[in-house]
């Protein structure tokens, strides 16, 4: 993919509408040939819809979009060449089978019949579905699925690759398989555009992360740059059994230079830019009839960064993510 | 080249996984056998009506069986989400479309028959002229396969689908001229009949199996022309509309 140093993606001023609902409003990024962006947002931020405007499946209102240098405002179908699309659900054929459902796709770019039956073939060893492959779709398991999703987004060689949640709601071990996948398509020079809620997933796999909130990047950075913010932060977090929220409140009034936070499970996050004395807290915490089961050090990682930035409890994120991907299965 | 291997594999599939289903080539049997049998029960006028029940019957057998089926391969496909696929595909929307609605002209076309078959073994179809006939048997398909699509692409849902395609397909049937001429609906129901597509292809159906046209075949055949080419553009546009929000 010759790209003549433009980048591989680049959105600019995108917007999009849906009646009232503003979904994406004015996003700029650019990702550069070869490189693994992480677009990172809580529910309805907009990621979904952002990556649709760039493949082609809708129509912004606003801006310009261009892959690989080609512009696609006007022509979304310029450049679905170069692109593989692996959507947020699988949306393979269920009354096909898992090799009938890579070649009908291989097909779909053009390949000839030798040409995708062999990286049909291909593909299945490599996602470990070989032994499914005769199996019809609609009888495979959740993780069985996503893997074939992305199979089939990949059977062209696409130089940019497009994911939209691909480990939301599968077993561990597909998720660490599929995050495997991703990373080595990367390291193979695939350009990556990588949707997730999942902030350890886009650590570990992410050079870049753009933060998406209300249909707006509120921040683009590297994960060194992002995490550069942490240094110098000393953040404790008490398990203690009472109202956390409240308990919060009284603490940062008794404890001022402290920033004080209810978690997810009904912890406390204490931050603060020189170290924490655990001992205080825990007897405050005690005068206010909280049970104070653990307290631990935390080291500060990327979730600490989106929280700071987007203001958005990551944990509660997460489990928005999951139940609405469970409500979506059944 | 490459897109029409995105065609032919589509349209494989498609023939494949709906088509060619045990319950649609029954289908595909069995409603042109009652349509035949229904209109030549009730004519009462024994073998030698079955030249004049045999345009309609093989209209409606098509009409009935390529809208039917639209409603599955697409409307279906796009509520399950697999129809996205196509759309990210490098392939003109044109030639897409074309590839989802083929199998069901060819359906539509393979339904036509299935009376004609039956009416060979009870009464003399020697006087067909075959030359109009299946043009007009392929424009009718078509044309019925594109209203169809209209229909498809106008709704979320298949049984809306279904729903919709009744209201268009039952007045079609007694409109259209299929089993008795135009001119004996009340004179405020005839212009209806003359901006419905059936209606110049049952023209050159009658004049193929049994009498005169009512209108130059000519007319007949590029006004089912141009239907066709008008509900391909407005589905097409439909689809760009509502589907490529």
């Amino acid at each position: 993919m010759a790209t003549d140093g433009e980048a591989a993606i680049k959105a600019q001023d995108l917007a999009k509408r849906f009646g009232e609902v503003q979904a994406v409003a004015g996003v700029d990024f650019a990702v550069r040939e070869g490189e693994l962006l992480g677009f990172l947002g809580p529910n309805g931020a907009g990621k979904t819809t952002t990556i649709n405007m760039l493949t082609g499946l809708a129509r912004p209102d606003a801006g310009t979009i261009r892959i690989a240098g080609i512009d696609c405002s006007g022509n979304p179908k310029a450049a679905q060449h170069l692109m593989g699309v692996v959507p947020d659900e699988s949306n393979l054929y269920p009354e096909l089978t898992g090799f009938d459902n890579l070649c009908f796709c291989g097909s779909l770019y053009g390949m000839n019949k030798r040409d995708r039956e062999a990286r049909a073939r291909e593909l299945l060893d490599r996602f470990g579905l070989a032994d499914a492959a005769r199996r019809k779709f609609a009888g495979y398991s959740r993780g069985m699925k996503r893997k074939l999703t992305i199979a089939a987004g990949i059977i062209h060689r696409p130089p940019i690759l497009f994911l939209d949640e691909p480990t939301t709601g599968i077993d561990v071990a597909s998720a660490r398989q599929i995050r495997q996948l991703i990373a080595h398509l990367n390291v193979g020079g695939t350009t990556i555009f990588l949707t997730t809620h999942y902030i350890e997933e886009a650590e570990r796999l992410c050079r870049r992360i753009a933060f998406i909130v209300q249909g707006r990047i509120v921040r683009t950075d590297t994960v060194e740059n992002l995490m550069r913010q942490t240094e110098g932060r000393h953040v404790v977090e008490f398990a203690a059994a009472n109202d956390a929220a409240a308990l919060c409140k009284a603490m940062m009034t008794d404890f001022p230079n402290l920033r004080c936070q209810a978690v997810t499970g009904g912890g406390i996050r204490v931050e603060s830019s020189e170290p924490v004395r655990v001992g205080p807290l825990v007897r405050f915490l005690e005068d206010h009839d909280a049970e104070v089961s653990e307290a631990r050090k935390i080291h500060p990682s990327l979730e600490d960064v989106f929280v700071r930035v987007t203001g958005i409890e990551a944990g509660a994120m997460k489990q928005e993510k999951e139940k609405a991907k469970r409500g979506g299965d059944a | 080249m490459k897109a029409w291997i995105a065609y032919w594999n589509i349209l494989a599939k498609d023939m494949r996984s709906y088509y060619l289903k045990p319950p649609n080539i029954s289908w595909g049997i069995v409603f042109p056998l009652a349509w035949t049998a229904m209109f030549f029960i009730r004519s009462g006028s024994g073998l030698d009506s079955i030249p004049a029940l045999l345009p309609g019957v093989m209209a409606v057998s098509v009409l009935f069986g390529t809208t039917s089926m639209l409603a599955v391969t697409v409307t279906f496909e796009k509520k399950g989400r697999s129809f996205e696929r196509l759309l990210l595909a490098p392939i003109p929307l044109e030639l897409l479309m074309l590839a989802k609605t083929t199998g069901a002209i060819l359906f539509g076309v393979a339904n036509a028959f299935v009376p004609v078959v039956m009416a060979a073994f009870l009464a003399d179809l020697s006087g067909i002229t075959w030359a109009t006939l299946i043009p007009v048997v392929v424009l009718i398909a078509v044309s019925s396969t594109f209203l169809g699509l209209f229909i498809a692409v106008s709704v979320s849902e298949v049984f809306e689908a279904q729903t919709f395609s009744n209201f268009f397909r039952f007045p079609m049937i007694f409109l259209c001229g299929l089993f008795f001429p135009i001119e004996q609906l009340p004179v405020w129901l005839q212009p209806l009949s003359y901006v419905l597509p059936l209606t110049y292809g049952a023209d050159v159906l009658h004049a193929s199996i049994h009498h005169p046209a009512h209108m130059p075949l000519a007319l007949d055949f590029g006004l089912l022309t141009l239907f066709c080419v008008a509900l391909f553009a407005v589905s097409l546009r439909n689809i760009r509309r509502r589907w490529i929000m």
